[in-house]
């Protein structure tokens, strides 16, 4: 084996600009179909990283104004949450998880001199799992249900409003001044929202007896498990749109009474969009490497057009059928093979030079306490792929030998040599 | 007995894979010999009206029209005759390159038909070394590599077969020009590496198309001398050419006219004489 390599390596290396031009096409093709799948990588793990940074399987509810006259009742009618529809949803959405609501307020937060204007949040305890917030360690804890039976007057704060009250001071147990209430530091937020300012959280009873005093919100969000196809999804709408219907009195069938925002739905149909566009790359990407393949096979017939006479000459020297055709294919598995690599290695290299930069530039954002904001992430491919190239490049290499090689063993000896 | 004979090949030792496709193919041929018992056993090359036959769109073209030819082991033959008299075509048979239509060949006993490419180019392997006009070496490997090509496909490690083919270079006198390539050497120089390639995998017979045709006559003289050291060594040799001088060299002439032996020649005290063809035809 070893000696049929060294006689492949010694044809090739004697026509060495005819061995390139041959690899070329084929080190392209390898070149662009990782390309396109580290750009498609890169797209997917950017959009999957910001649908992670929220729980994907929940559920946002906000009440509208009715447009169907219901069981008597007019149109226009405004409608809200009150407590009773979270237990409600507690109760009988049996795929039901966690749930919060939420009631926003603009205030004023101060601690000694320094002052701003934030978005504080009544949220429930569940908040904290469906929003995926990060309390490092060290950093205090989230409301909690004691807080929440207590209505407790305890606050926390995203790190931004932390780091602008508290300098290098530590927030945790210090008292800030809510409105006109004082609250305690219970916690700091790490989490960056990626759009949008920052926001203090306390307790949702806090929040309704304080700021609420109509008891009335507009926004429920919880988590479901157990849903995975669209349609299972759009089941699970219909269903919360009944229950809602009949606890605040609007025809199921009404948009505008309840919007329901099912981030499971988006996700599932997103996946879906992922699902064909890597197919779409793929399917150029092989495109492309056919192309490749086909510009070897091309190359491979011309050299053995030009080379009738040297294979007629190893013929009548004694050269089975066998070992011409074995010599043709190797020597095609050979050049895809090897120029595959190098176009592997190309394209490895290229994606993984930008993901490097991406890397050094987010860092950059860290630093600058920017939020992270991405639709493309670490667009590489993982080393399957090269595993998967291989033996595509090696049945490659057999499809574009078979052929030429197949021409090569009907050359007749003395045809052959008569040629000048 | 004959496998006995086979056996002093000077280079069974050194391969065993070599040594084991003879053994082989001495069990073939002597197959062969309890087959054809009429066969007389010193006979490498035996020919009973051979008949071959061109056949294009318009025409066909009836080359060889019942040839009947025997040589023995060790016989210096040359074939003449003028062009299109078949000569080549004949050659071509005996050296299995081309098929024939009707007849027999046998070629050291063994009936060469319907052979397989396979079967073919182990024959050519094993059994006959070819010398070309245009030399046919291949232009982008070395001399040295040109001369140990045959044992590649004999399935010789590349180590022994360059020492190997060293030994034949250094015969020919062509050490020196061991890691020329082909175009760096002279006519002559060519010829000489070809015939070293024809001779590394030890053959039987050696065929030579017009060995001298593109050759002065200086380098003519150094050719021939070469090829009838070789014959003098037990080599069947079989010459092809147009040239008087190079047929005078040999110890038995055949002269084709239209795909016949019009007549032979065979070398008593240093000259030839003309001899009948009829002992064949009346066969």
């Amino acid at each position: 084996m070893n000696d049929h390599f060294q006689e492949i390596i010694d044809t090739l290396k004697k026509n060495r600009m005819r061995t390139a031009l041959t690899g070329l096409s084929v080190s392209w093709g390898i070149f662009i179909l990782i390309v396109l799948l580290g750009a498609g990588n890169g797209l997917k793990n950017g959009v999957m990283q910001n649908f992670s940074s929220r729980a994907v399987n929940r559920i946002n509810l906000w009440p509208g104004t009715t447009s169907i006259p219901y069981q008597g009742l007019k149109t226009e009618r405004n409608l809200s949450f009150t407590e009773s529809e979270v237990d409600l949803i507690r109760r009988e959405v049996e795929e039901s998880r966690t749930i919060t609501a939420r009631i926003n307020s603009t205030q004023t937060i101060s601690f000694g001199k320094e002052y701003g204007s934030y978005s504080v949040r009544g949220v429930m305890p569940g908040y904290f799992e469906i929003e995926k917030l990060i309390i490092s360690s060290g950093q205090g804890r989230f409301i909690n249900q004691l807080d929440m039976q207590q209505q407790n007057k305890v606050i926390v704060l995203d790190k931004k409003i932390a780091d602008l009250l508290f300098k290098d001071e530590s927030p945790l147990g210090k008292q800030v001044k809510v409105g006109r209430l004082m609250f305690k530091v219970v916690g700091v937020n790490s989490k960056k929202e990626q759009w949008g300012g920052s926001n203090a959280y306390i307790p949702f009873t806090t929040a309704q007896t304080i700021f609420n005093p109509n008891r009335k919100f507009y926004q429920i969000t919880f988590t479901v498990e157990g849903l995975q196809t669209e349609v299972e999804n759009d089941r699970f709408n219909e269903s919360i749109r009944e229950l809602m219907g009949r606890q605040l009195d609007f025809d199921p069938k009404d948009d505008q009474a309840l919007w329901v925002n099912n981030a499971q739905k988006e996700y599932v149909e997103t996946m879906k969009i992922f699902g064909g566009i890597t197919l779409f790359v793929g399917i150029i990407g092989i495109l492309t490497l056919i192309a490749g393949i086909v510009g070897v096979s091309n190359i491979m017939l011309v050299s053995v057009k030009e080379r009738t006479r040297e294979i007629g000459i190893r013929k009548a020297i004694g050269a089975t059928p066998m070992a011409i055709l074995k010599t043709i294919i190797l020597e095609s598995i050979f050049i895809t093979t090897l120029f595959g690599y190098i176009g592997l290695m190309l394209g490895i290299g290229l994606t993984e030079l930008i993901n490097f930069v991406m890397t050094q530039s987010a860092n950059a954002a860290v630093a600058s306490n920017e939020p992270q904001m991405s639709v493309f992430t670490n667009p590489t491919v993982d080393i399957g792929y090269a595993l998967f190239a291989t033996v595509v490049l090696i049945i490659a290499g057999v499809i574009a030998g078979y052929l030429p090689a197949r021409k090569a063993v009907r050359v007749q000896p003395i045809e052959a040599m008569r040629q000048e | 007995m004959y496998c006995i004979v086979q056996g002093f090949d000077i280079y069974l030792h050194r391969s065993f894979h070599s040594t084991k496709k003879k053994r082989k193919f001495c069990n073939d041929s002597s197959q062969q010999l309890v087959k054809d018992e009429s066969q007389t056993i010193e006979k490498m090359i035996d020919i009973r009206k051979l008949h071959k036959s061109y056949h294009s769109e318009a025409l066909s073209l009836h080359v060889l029209k019942g040839i009947d030819l025997s040589i023995e082991a060790g016989e210096y033959v040359s074939i003449m005759g003028a062009s299109g008299s078949g000569k080549s075509t004949l050659l071509n048979i005996l050296g299995i390159l081309d098929t024939y239509d009707r007849g027999d060949y046998h070629l050291n006993g063994s009936l060469i038909r319907n052979l397989s490419e396979r079967q073919a180019a182990e024959y050519r392997n094993e059994m006959i070394g070819f010398v070309f006009q245009s030399f046919n070496l291949i232009n982008f490997k070395n001399a040295l590599e040109n001369v140990a090509l045959p044992l590649y496909y004999k399935k010789v490690s590349r180590r022994k077969r360059n020492i190997i083919a060293m030994e034949h270079l250094d015969r020919m006198g062509l050490k020196e020009w061991a890691h020329h390539l082909p175009n760096e050497l002279s006519g002559g120089q060519k010829q000489r590496v070809a015939i070293a390639r024809a001779m590394i995998s030890n053959p039987k017979v050696i065929l030579a198309d017009e060995p001298t045709g593109a050759l002065d006559s200086k380098t003519t003289e150094e050719v021939m001398e070469v090829l009838t050291d070789l014959n003098s060594e037990g080599i069947t040799t079989i010459i092809v050419t147009h040239e008087r001088s190079v047929a005078d060299a040999t110890r038995r002439i055949i002269h084709l006219k239209d795909g016949m032996i019009e007549y032979e020649t065979r070398k008593e005290n240093g000259i030839h004489e003309t001899i009948s063809s009829l002992p064949y035809s009346s066969l």
